[in-house]
């Protein structure tokens, strides 16, 4: 096996390009699924702590973030070898975080404790901690870095920070179980999906970063009960076209026009479709099917699912670097 | 209505951004009766001093983490009374001016505090007790229920069981009121969803000297000599609303069978083995907060004092029947760990809920089951629906 891994290794990096990567975490499996993204293999499964879920790369896409919910901190691997470099502290049970554009510091909301955790990814330390509503878990930054946006699950809000102060804001209700924000690439606009509401919250931002909340996306899809189409993971594509919304337990990718915001298709994936992440060319989309144990490939010009990749147990997120 | 709805937002929004409205400060109780009880069967099941209290804890940290945003706080004032005192329990806190009151009470005294509290204008939200007749012509528009009625459960029950093709019932029945009523709810539901009782037995309560005395050789011995000779059956359905006898049937019986109802696989709203939708968290705060591990009774008094809260941060108010009327409206929705948004019927103030069905230890499925529909919600395909109830307090 070694032997091989070591062929595998070599022929790959006898070649002038590398293949990207991608990394899904697998929240029962307690690892990490390396997949290929030019032959979607899978290369690689490694030990990534307790509960892994949270996932995201350095700006140079050297290092990869777990946030390793169990363990109650955030573990770095080096993205080449997949060893671990260090860890960072996190507060309790982080699930989902962001970088800042430049790759420090890093925002982790804290599930269990109400907290929004600023950490520094050079010195290792807690930066700050500011307190949220119940049960934190989207985290968005603004395109200009001034605002970092939370979602808590049981207080129904998502809450604007300041990354410059670390004081809210703005904070705005949103319908049930807020589960993911996500700005469009120009700043203009902000997207919250809520699980249990049904919805994904349309907000216009103004320069000052203040939001106003114009509309509210709902979801049909004939045949499957409306309580199935639970909105998670959101994605826009970077000229705002289109926005991807997984919506769960229905086992569908919602694509929305970004002008009309109007619902034009739903793509079948797998089971219980939770995050999603384009590859760096922006050509896929990947999805975590959380009840399959897989991942769904979309083609994104097309909107279409192309292939699905057996991963580890209950894939929960999913990041890639080129 | 999406012109009438972008307005409302914008005002709620400006409201909420600029930090003010008036802030909010939110008065509520639990009144809880101890009824004089023998020992329950399992001692997993002992009742513990904070029993309930241990939810309202829970229902004040997060309805004042989220009412910190807006300037909201709550207060949860808990009482525990014996029944000859609940009347005058019930009294004072109406006149301290308290109008949202969650109570934990047997039917009858139930509806009598109700009747109080209506008179008052006061808002009761029933955390436990599970009679059908409650929501059905004894309805109060005063009193919402929180707590499933004895229809929802068994439904729940039998929609599993029909779903599994276990369609021929034994039904071993309790001989007090309580288990009569119970058995007479899964007579219901084995004809609403299609299953056919083939046996029908009561299991005399004994009194007294329980089995429990002698241990478990005893009931080793006798069980099985008192379910032979059953016409053929799929599963036992247990009506044990007392605790008495359900919980010795699995391995007991002379047919092995599953069991399901009162002992076996057990309709619950909530155990604290749930991790299904984010119930984990659910969890760790209730824990971390109390020591122990969370009880049906403690989730359903969480969940009343949630709604008040989801009704306080997006109506506004706190007057106890304006928040009654948020939580029936259409507008109202709240998550709370089962799936799918819980709401009300606002034709008998019954929360429609999915039920869990737990096997002591796991979640072994969450009812209503594939397959059952409802032109409402599937949810109302447990309990009692609208053209078969005779409320009309909410006319």
């Amino acid at each position: 096996m070694k032997t091989l891994l070591l062929t595998t290794a070599l022929a790959c990096c006898a070649l002038p390009a590398l293949a990207g990567k991608a990394f899904v975490t697998n929240e029962r499996g307690n690892t990490v699924t390396v997949i290929d993204t030019d032959s979607w293999e899978v290369t690689d499964e490694f030990f990534a702590g307790n509960r892994p879920r949270g996932v995201t790369v350095s700006p140079d896409g050297a290092l990869l973030y777990v946030a390793a919910s169990d363990d109650s901190l955030v573990r770095v691997f080096d993205t080449a070898t997949h060893k671990e470099v260090f860890t960072l502290p996190s507060g309790p049970d982080p699930e989902l975080f962001v970088l800042d554009h430049s790759g420090n510091p890093l925002f982790i909301a804290n599930e269990d404790d109400n907290l929004v955790t600023v950490t520094d990814t050079e010195k290792h330390v807690i930066l700050a901690e500011v307190p949220v509503g119940v049960e934190p878990e989207g985290m968005a930054i603004s395109p200009d870095g001034k605002f970092v946006v939370n979602t808590s699950e049981t207080t129904n809000m998502a809450h604007f920070i300041s990354t410059e102060d670390y004081e809210i804001k703005y904070n705005v209700l949103v319908d049930q179980r807020p589960r993911y924000a996500r700005y469009t690439d120009d700043g203009k606009r902000l997207f919250v999906s809520s699980e249990i509401g049904g919805t994904v919250s349309v907000m216009d931002i103004a320069e000052s970063g203040e939001p106003t909340l114009v509309k509210k996306i709902g979801f049909e899809v004939p045949g499957v009960l409306p309580e199935w189409l639970q909105p998670v993971g959101v994605k826009v594509t970077p000229d705002g076209s289109r926005i991807f919304v997984a919506l769960g337990p229905a086992n569908r990718v919602a694509v929305i026009d970004g002008e009309t915001l109007e619902v034009e298709k739903y793509i079948m994936v797998g089971q219980r479709v939770w995050q999603l992440q384009f590859t760096p060319d922006f050509q896929y989309l990947l999805t975590t099917n959380g009840n399959s144990n897989d991942i769904t490939v979309i083609e994104v010009a097309k909107e279409k699912a192309i292939k699905s990749i057996p991963v580890g147990q209950q894939p929960w997120g999913v990041a890639v670097i080129e | 209505m999406k012109r009438l709805l972008a307005p409302l937002l914008a005002v709620l929004i400006t409201m909420i951004a600029a930090g003010q409205g008036a802030a909010l400060d939110v008065r509520a109780a639990v009144l809880r009766v101890d009824y004089q009880k023998l020992l329950p069967i399992s001692r997993y099941d002992l009742r513990t001093e904070d029993a309930g209290f241990a939810g309202a804890v829970l229902a004040d940290e997060d309805n004042n983490t989220t009412g910190r945003f807006l300037g909201n706080t709550f207060e949860t004032r808990t009482v525990a009374v014996p029944p000859e005192e609940a009347d005058a329990a019930m009294n004072q806190l109406l006149a301290d001016g308290i109008r949202m009151i969650v109570v934990m009470a047997e039917d009858e005294d139930l509806l009598r505090l109700t009747a109080k509290a209506a008179s008052a204008d006061a808002l009761v939200l029933n955390a436990t007790a599970a009679g059908t007749d409650l929501r059905d012509q004894a309805c109060n528009a005063n009193l919402l229920h929180i707590s499933p009625s004895n229809q929802m459960m068994t439904d729940a029950v039998a929609q599993f069981a029909v779903w599994k093709k276990w369609t021929r019932w034994f039904l071993i029945s309790g001989s007090n009121p309580a288990d009569i009523a119970l058995a007479e709810a899964y007579r219901r539901s084995a004809k609403k969803f299609g299953a056919k009782i083939t046996e029908d037995r009561s299991f005399a309560d004994p009194g007294g000297t329980r089995r429990t005395d002698t241990g478990h050789v005893l009931v080793q011995r006798q069980l099985p000599v008192d379910t032979q000779g059953a016409s053929r059956h799929d599963v036992v359905i247990a009506a044990d609303a007392t605790d008495y006898f359900a919980r010795y049937l699995s391995y007991n019986l002379w047919d092995p069978r599953p069991v399901l109802g009162s002992g076996g696989l057990r309709p619950v709203t909530f155990h604290a083995a749930h991790e299904a939708w984010g119930a984990t968290q659910y969890q760790t705060r209730f824990e971390a907060l109390t020591g122990r591990y969370v009880k049906p009774e403690d989730y359903n008094v969480w969940l009343a004092l949630r709604v008040i809260g989801e009704a306080v941060t997006r109506a506004a108010t706190t007057d106890a029947l304006e928040i009654r009327d948020y939580a029936l409206s259409p507008a109202f929705e709240l998550a709370a760990f089962k799936g799918q948004a819980v709401t009300f019927r606002p034709w008998n103030g019954q929360l429609r809920q999915p039920v869990i069905l737990y096997d002591g230890m796991i979640t072994v499925s969450v009812s209503p089951q594939d397959g059952f529909l409802h032109q409402t919600s599937a949810l109302d395909s447990l309990g009692l629906d609208r053209p078969e109830s005779a409320c009309k307090a909410f006319e």
